[in-house]
């Protein structure tokens, strides 16, 4: 992974003490907060409900066992001893004192992290896939461009006054795990027929109150001009974007009224222009410093079976199930991706304590190569590389500190944004949802039996919680002061990548509960075989007998 | 209004004209996009030295051919956070080659200062009080940045090479 050299231990301490002095302007009444806000934001501070609530950067979710401490730390020190994993591979402090900020950003750039960017009208953390490195089907590491986009896009002096924010993800994959199709700029590595390595850029993608899939602008993009090309992107962006209405100013709306044939039209014209001017492209021997961090590391050289794992999985009920669901097959012989759930019957979505924090440090340094983790937009962590003779050992590991559920990707795995227990632009509470969603699949053979399927709960219009893309969406809305929930069916953030739609009047709390057993009990008795997932299905035969099932025949 | 030109506090030699006021020979007069667009042929003859104030979602394209003549040009900000005239000031240095002032006006704050700098930015109509000090604190908060900039400064990794190459030696 990517290492702080002399220049960017430097660059993030000046900010660590910029961000001091602007807390100590805004402390001492210099500043309004009107002035400040924007600041605080740029740093990862909003104000909630009950606190200060602080987003820490995990540059495309990739960090390590010194670094997953010093989180556990700051959970302890800082705030009630957890923290909160979000949809954007970051991690949350829901109880931080405005005045302890910048000693926790401290704390931060002492092991090579930041709030930098993390919220604000600026370029966000870019995301990528958590499996980056590892996969089977990567064609090239995602993460060498995440690096060098994180670099560029800080501190811009051009695009850190956008009209909204702006997020860009990357994958290099032949499966999308980042959801780079509702992104704001979704980047997929590809090889044009001359065999050269490119991108293709996806522009317009996003979630909220206006949910789009990203339209392509240009199939083709040289890598080495990559950044030349977002920043044409940018500039017709903070040019043209809408600023009289925060609602319609994202990227999307602008691809949406002036047309992708214009926008690109527009970004084909800038980024002809930039080509004569000081070229902000990285020369070749920076981008290979960069790239040089992401080599492989020294795996060793394994059979492609571990004996003692076979036997285990033959033996042991339990770990079997967890290696079909939580283990994925690794490029290197003899190694495997191992997901953690962050999804414990019943829990909240992404929380995990301080200890368990500690306990992954612990586990990534004993047995995961270069003490590797990764966050996943799922709110789940990764272990990238680990051996297979060694993952009997850490299940166990992960048996003793609660972080063995055996449900990646299933009815449990369940993304939920903070909502009204926390977030002060929340509509209605999302926890207390996917608790009571969680504890009616609490049964593993159940969900193993229902299969793949993406429970997805946004606690209001802004789609934190990402339902627009869930199989299953639930939206809470405020309807005259009660809690109310839509269903929305249908949604996927994958290649085929679709947005939900509303399956007909909401719900109440417990209702909606009740409104997706029924719809998981209608997909089990209409699916061909058990092979046929649930997005098949629903895909196969619409929403006719789902709606019939939760509204009667007459309403459908 | 104070103006911080180059790292001092300056006396502003320059009034901005009201679109009915006249231009007058002797008196340097920044005037506004618009009117500048219309009146252009009595302008560009007349004698004054001139400037334009372009507002965001004004083309700063457009004066390209006159820039020659103009000697300042203020890129307003009506709130401090409408990041519109960073792009016209980065289009104005990088893209047209305008070496006169680029001011900025309105709503022009300390924390935004190294921003605008970089963009370009040489001029700063600042709130009275505000003193040269605090803009030079400002624009060095930072020793270095991960782009190039057409204020000159380089991006780190041109520092990186070269610190490299030096320690190949």
């Amino acid at each position: 992974m990517y290492r702080y050299d002399e220049f960017d231990a430097q660059l993030v301490q000046e900010r660590v003490a910029q961000f001091r002095g602007q807390v100590a302007r805004r402390v001492a009444g210099e500043m309004t907060e009107d002035e400040f806000k924007p600041l605080r934001l740029m740093n990862g501070l909003y104000l909630q409900i009950h606190a200060y609530m602080l987003r820490v950067a995990i540059p495309y979710g990739t960090f390590n066992a010194p670094q997953m401490r010093k989180l556990a730390h700051i959970a302890r020190v800082y705030d009630k001893g957890y923290g909160h994993f979000t949809t954007r591979q970051n991690i949350q402090y829901n109880w931080i004192t405005l005045e302890q900020t910048p000693d926790i950003l401290e704390e931060l750039a002492s092991v090579e992290m930041h709030a930098i960017q993390t919220s604000g009208n600026c370029i966000r953390n870019t995301t990528a896939d958590p499996y980056a490195g590892a996969a089977v089907d990567e064609h090239e590491d995602p993460r060498i461009w995440a690096e060098i986009i994180r670099q560029w896009s800080s501190f811009h002096p051009e695009f850190s006054f956008l009209p909204r924010k702006f997020k860009i993800a990357v994958t290099g994959a032949e499966n999308d795990r980042a959801a780079v199709r509702v992104h704001d700029i979704g980047l997929v590595i590809v090889r044009n027929d001359a065999g050269e390595v490119g991108f293709k850029v996806m522009v317009g993608g996003g979630q909220g109150r206006t949910p789009m899939i990203a339209k392509t602008i240009r199939e083709f993009v040289p890598k080495d001009n990559l950044l030349s090309y977002l920043e044409a992107v940018l500039r017709v962006y903070n040019m043209l974007g809408r600023r009289d209405n925060k609602y319609k100013a994202r990227i999307k709306i602008l691809v949406h009224e002036v047309g992708v044939e214009e926008v690109t039209r527009l970004v084909e014209a800038e980024w002809e222009a930039m080509k004569q001017e000081t070229s902000v492209d990285l020369p070749a021997e920076e981008r290979d410093r960069i790239a040089a961090y992401f080599a492989p590391p020294a795996f060793e050289v394994l059979a492609d079976t571990d004996t003692g794992f076979e036997a285990r999985k033959f033996e042991d009920r339990d770990f079997r199930h967890w290696v079909r669901t939580n283990v994925k097959p690794h490029r290197q012989a003899g190694y495997a991706i191992v997901d953690i759930s962050l999804k414990p019957t019943g829990g909240i979505p992404g929380d995990i304590t301080a200890d368990q924090m500690d306990a992954v440090a612990d586990i990534a340094e004993a047995y995961a190569v270069d003490s590797e983790i990764r966050a996943t937009y799922q709110q789940n962590l990764v272990l990238p590389h680990v051996r297979l003779q060694d993952l009997s050992a850490v299940y166990d590991r992960l048996v003793e500190v609660g972080l063995a559920t055996g449900n990646i990707g299933l009815a449990g795995d369940i993304i939920a944004c903070p909502g009204l227990d926390y977030c002060d632009l929340a509509n209605a509470r999302s926890i207390p949802v996917s608790q009571a969603i969680s504890e009616r699949f609490a049964d593993l053979n159940r969900q193993y039996d229902i299969g793949p399927l993406e429970i997805k709960i946004s606690g209001c219009i802004n789609a934190c919680g990402h339902h627009h893309v869930g199989h299953i969406g639930i939206l809470g809305v405020d309807r005259k002061g009660e809690e109310h929930y839509q269903l929305t069916l249908g949604g996927r953030a994958d290649d085929a990548a679709a947005i939900g739609k509303i399956t007909g009047p909401g719900f109440s709390a417990d209702g909606i509960v009740d409104a997706v057993e029924t719809v998981v009990e209608t997909y089990l008795t209409l699916r061909l075989d058990p092979a046929e997932r649930f997005i098949d299905t629903l895909e196969r035969l619409g929403f006719q007998p789902f709606k019939e099932r939760l509204y009667g025949a007459k309403a459908a | 209004m104070a103006l911080i030109k180059n790292g001092t506090q300056v006396s502003d030699q320059w009034i901005t004209a009201d679109d009915d006021t006249p231009v007058q020979a002797d008196i340097p007069t920044i005037v506004s996009y618009k009117r500048f667009l219309a009146e252009r042929e009595t302008l560009v003859r007349s004698r004054a030295e001139l400037g334009v104030k372009v507002s965001p979602g004004e083309d700063v394209t457009a004066l390209e051919r006159d820039l020659a003549r103009l000697q300042v040009i203020a890129l307003d900000f009506p709130k401090f956070t409408d990041g519109r005239s960073y792009s016209a000031a980065r289009i104005l240095r990088q893209r047209l080659g305008f070496e006169g002032e680029i001011r900025a006006t309105g709503d022009v704050l300390r924390d935004q200062y190294l921003f605008m700098q970089r963009a370009g930015f040489d001029s700063y109509e600042v709130n009275d009080g505000v003193e040269a000090r605090q803009w030079l604190d400002a624009v060095r908060e930072f020793s270095h940045y991960y782009q190039p900039a057409p204020n000159g400064t380089s991006a780190v990794w041109a520092r990186r090479h070269a610190h490299l190459a030096a320690a190949a030696e």
